[in-house]
C-alpha cells in the first residue's frame, strides 16, 4: 500500500498508508489530519482540502483539471504546485508522494 | 423592529432535515417558520454540492443535492411553512414553560412553544482571507457584503474574486466608484460568461482595472486601508490604492452564535437525548448533522428519523392537553386530508 507524507505548516510530519484508489483527501480525514478539512466531503466545492504537491512529484500528480482549477478560486495563498487533494487519487505510482497543508487551512 | 412573529415552532437552518421536520411536524397540526441565512434553502445541499448525486437517501438510488431539496420543498407544500432566508438566528430566550423569543439579523422577533436546530455544520459565512493584520480593518474597509452600494460611491474599490459575487460587484459599483479594480489569481473567471464579457468591455474601455494576482498585504492604519499589494505568479509585487476592499471567496461554516445559547455541546456539536432530539435546555432541539449522541451518524436519513421523533415530543408542548394517536399515511384519512390528498 503506498505511503503518503503530509507536512503541516508548523513542521509536524505524517506518513501515513494510503489505499489504492481512496483520494489523499480521504487519505488525510481518515488519518486525522486537521489541516485537511474537506468541507463538502470531496465534491470539489468548498477549496478546503488545498494541498501543496511537493515540487518533486508535481509531475507524476499532474494539474488540476479546469472544474479544480476553478474551485482553486475559493482558496488562499494559491500557487504553481497547489491542488485540491480531494481529485488526487491514490495509485501505486504515489508511493512516497509529499504534500503540504497552508497555514490558513483548519483549526 | 416588526411586530412579533407567533408560531408554534421555530426551525432553524432551511436544509434537508429543516424542510423535512416542517413534513413531521405538518402531520401533527404544528405550524412551523424557518430561518436560513443561505438565499436559499436546501443547505448544504444546495450550496456545496447541488449537482452532485446523492445515493443512500432511501428509496431513491440517486438523486443530486437540488433535486433532493426541490423534492422536499414539494413534499412540504401542503403544509405551508413560512420562510425567512438571507438571516442568521441571533439570540433565544426562555419567556415561558416552554416559550421562547428568538430574534434575527434582520431584527425579526419570533415567539414559538418550541425551537429546532437544524443547522447542520453551522451557519455558512464569508472565508476570510488569511491575510496577516486584516482584522482592523474588517467592517471599517474590508467588507465581505455590501450591505448600502451609497457607501462605496468616490471611493478607491479593490474587489478580490472571479465568481458570480465578484463579478456582480464588479458591474454595480463601477459606475459610481472613483476607480475599481478588479483582482483575481488568473486570467479566468468561473462568474456568468455575460458578466465576465460586461467586465472585459469595461477595462477595454478604460472604465476600471483588472490585475491578476492575489492579495499579499494590506497598508492603512486605524482600519482605514489605503492600498493593497498584489502580487503575481512570478512574485512581482505592484501597488493599488484602495479605500475599500471587498473580497470574495465563497462561503465557508462557523458555528457562530448557537456557541452562546448555553445547550450541553461536544466539540462544537449539541448534545441531544436519543429519544426525543431534546438538548438540555426544555423546547430546544437539535437534529441533523449539528447533534451528536452515541452511534451518531451525519446522514441525511439519520436527520429525517431525528425530526421525525423531536416531532412527537414538539407535539407535547404545542397541545399539551391532546393526546398523540399514531397513524401512518397510507391509511389515516385525517393524515392524508393534511397533505390534501383525501
Amino acid at each position: 500500500m503506498p505511503k503518503i507524507t503530509f507536512i503541516e505548516h508548523d513542521g509536524t510530519v505524517h506518513t501515513v498508508t494510503a489505499e489504492l484508489g481512496a483520494s489523499v483527501m480521504e487519505t488525510a480525514l481518515r488519518n486525522d489530519i486537521s489541516s485537511i478539512v474537506a468541507e463538502c466531503g470531496g465534491g470539489c466545492t468548498c477549496a478546503t482540502c488545498h494541498v501543496y504537491v511537493d515540487e518533486a512529484w508535481m509531475e507524476r500528480v499532474g494539474q488540476p483539471s479546469p472544474s479544480e482549477d476553478a474551485e482553486l478560486d475559493a482558496a488562499f495563498d494559491v500557487r504553481a504546485n497547489s491542488r485540491l487533494s480531494c481529485q488526487i487519487k491514490v495509485t501505486e505510482a504515489l508511493d512516497g508522494l509529499i504534500v503540504r497543508t497552508p497555514s490558513y487551512q483548519g483549526r | 423592529m416588526s411586530d412579533t412573529i407567533k408560531t408554534d415552532v421555530l426551525i432553524i437552518g432551511a436544509g434537508p432535515c429543516g424542510l423535512f421536520a416542517v413534513f413531521e411536524l405538518g402531520l401533527l397540526d404544528i405550524k412551523a417558520h424557518l430561518v436560513d441565512i443561505l438565499d436559499k434553502v436546501g443547505g448544504q445541499c444546495a450550496e456545496l454540492y447541488p449537482e452532485k448525486p446523492i445515493y443512500d437517501i432511501p428509496g431513491i438510488p440517486e438523486i443530486t443535492g437540488q433535486g433532493l431539496s426541490e423534492s422536499l420543498m414539494q413534499q412540504i407544500k401542503p403544509f405551508n411553512p413560512t420562510f425567512h432566508l438571507s438571516e442568521m438566528v441571533t439570540g433565544i430566550e426562555n419567556i415561558g414553560d416552554p416559550l421562547y423569543r428568538v430574534t434575527t439579523t434582520a431584527g425579526k422577533t419570533f415567539e414559538c412553544k418550541a425551537v429546532i436546530i437544524a443547522a447542520g455544520g453551522g451557519s455558512f459565512q464569508p472565508k476570510r482571507p488569511p491575510i496577516a493584520g486584516i482584522e482592523p480593518y474588517e467592517d471599517k474597509s474590508v467588507h465581505y457584503a455590501v450591505r448600502k452600494m451609497e457607501n462605496f460611491r468616490g471611493k478607491n474599490i479593490v474587489i478580490v474574486g472571479g465568481g458570480d459575487s465578484a463579478l456582480d460587484w464588479t458591474l454595480n459599483l463601477q459606475p459610481i466608484a472613483k476607480r475599481l479594480t478588479l483582482v483575481h489569481r488568473r486570467d479566468d473567471f468561473r462568474g456568468a460568461p455575460d458578466s465576465v464579457n460586461k467586465m472585459r468591455a469595461l477595462v477595454a474601455a478604460g472604465a476600471m482595472d483588472l490585475k491578476i494576482g492575489q492579495v499579499s498585504e494590506l497598508e492603512g492604519a486605524d482600519g482605514q486601508l489605503t492600498a493593497a499589494q498584489i502580487k503575481d505568479k512570478d512574485g512581482k509585487i505592484d501597488r493599488v490604492a484602495c479605500d475599500a476592499m471587498l473580497p470574495f471567496f465563497g462561503l465557508t461554516m462557523k458555528l457562530g452564535p448557537i456557541s452562546d445559547w448555553k445547550l450541553d455541546m461536544d466539540d462544537e456539536l449539541i448534545k441531544v437525548d436519543v429519544s426525543t432530539f431534546e438538548t438540555n435546555r426544555q423546547g430546544i432541539f437539535a437534529i441533523g448533522d449539528i447533534n451528536t449522541y452515541p452511534g451518531k451518524l451525519k446522514l441525511i436519513l439519520s436527520g429525517f428519523h431525528e425530526g421525525a421523533l423531536c416531532a412527537q415530543r414538539v407535539h407535547h408542548y404545542v397541545y399539551p392537553e391532546k393526546r398523540l394517536v399514531f397513524q401512518y399515511t397510507t391509511s389515516s384519512t385525517s393524515l392524508q386530508k393534511k397533505l390534501g390528498v383525501a
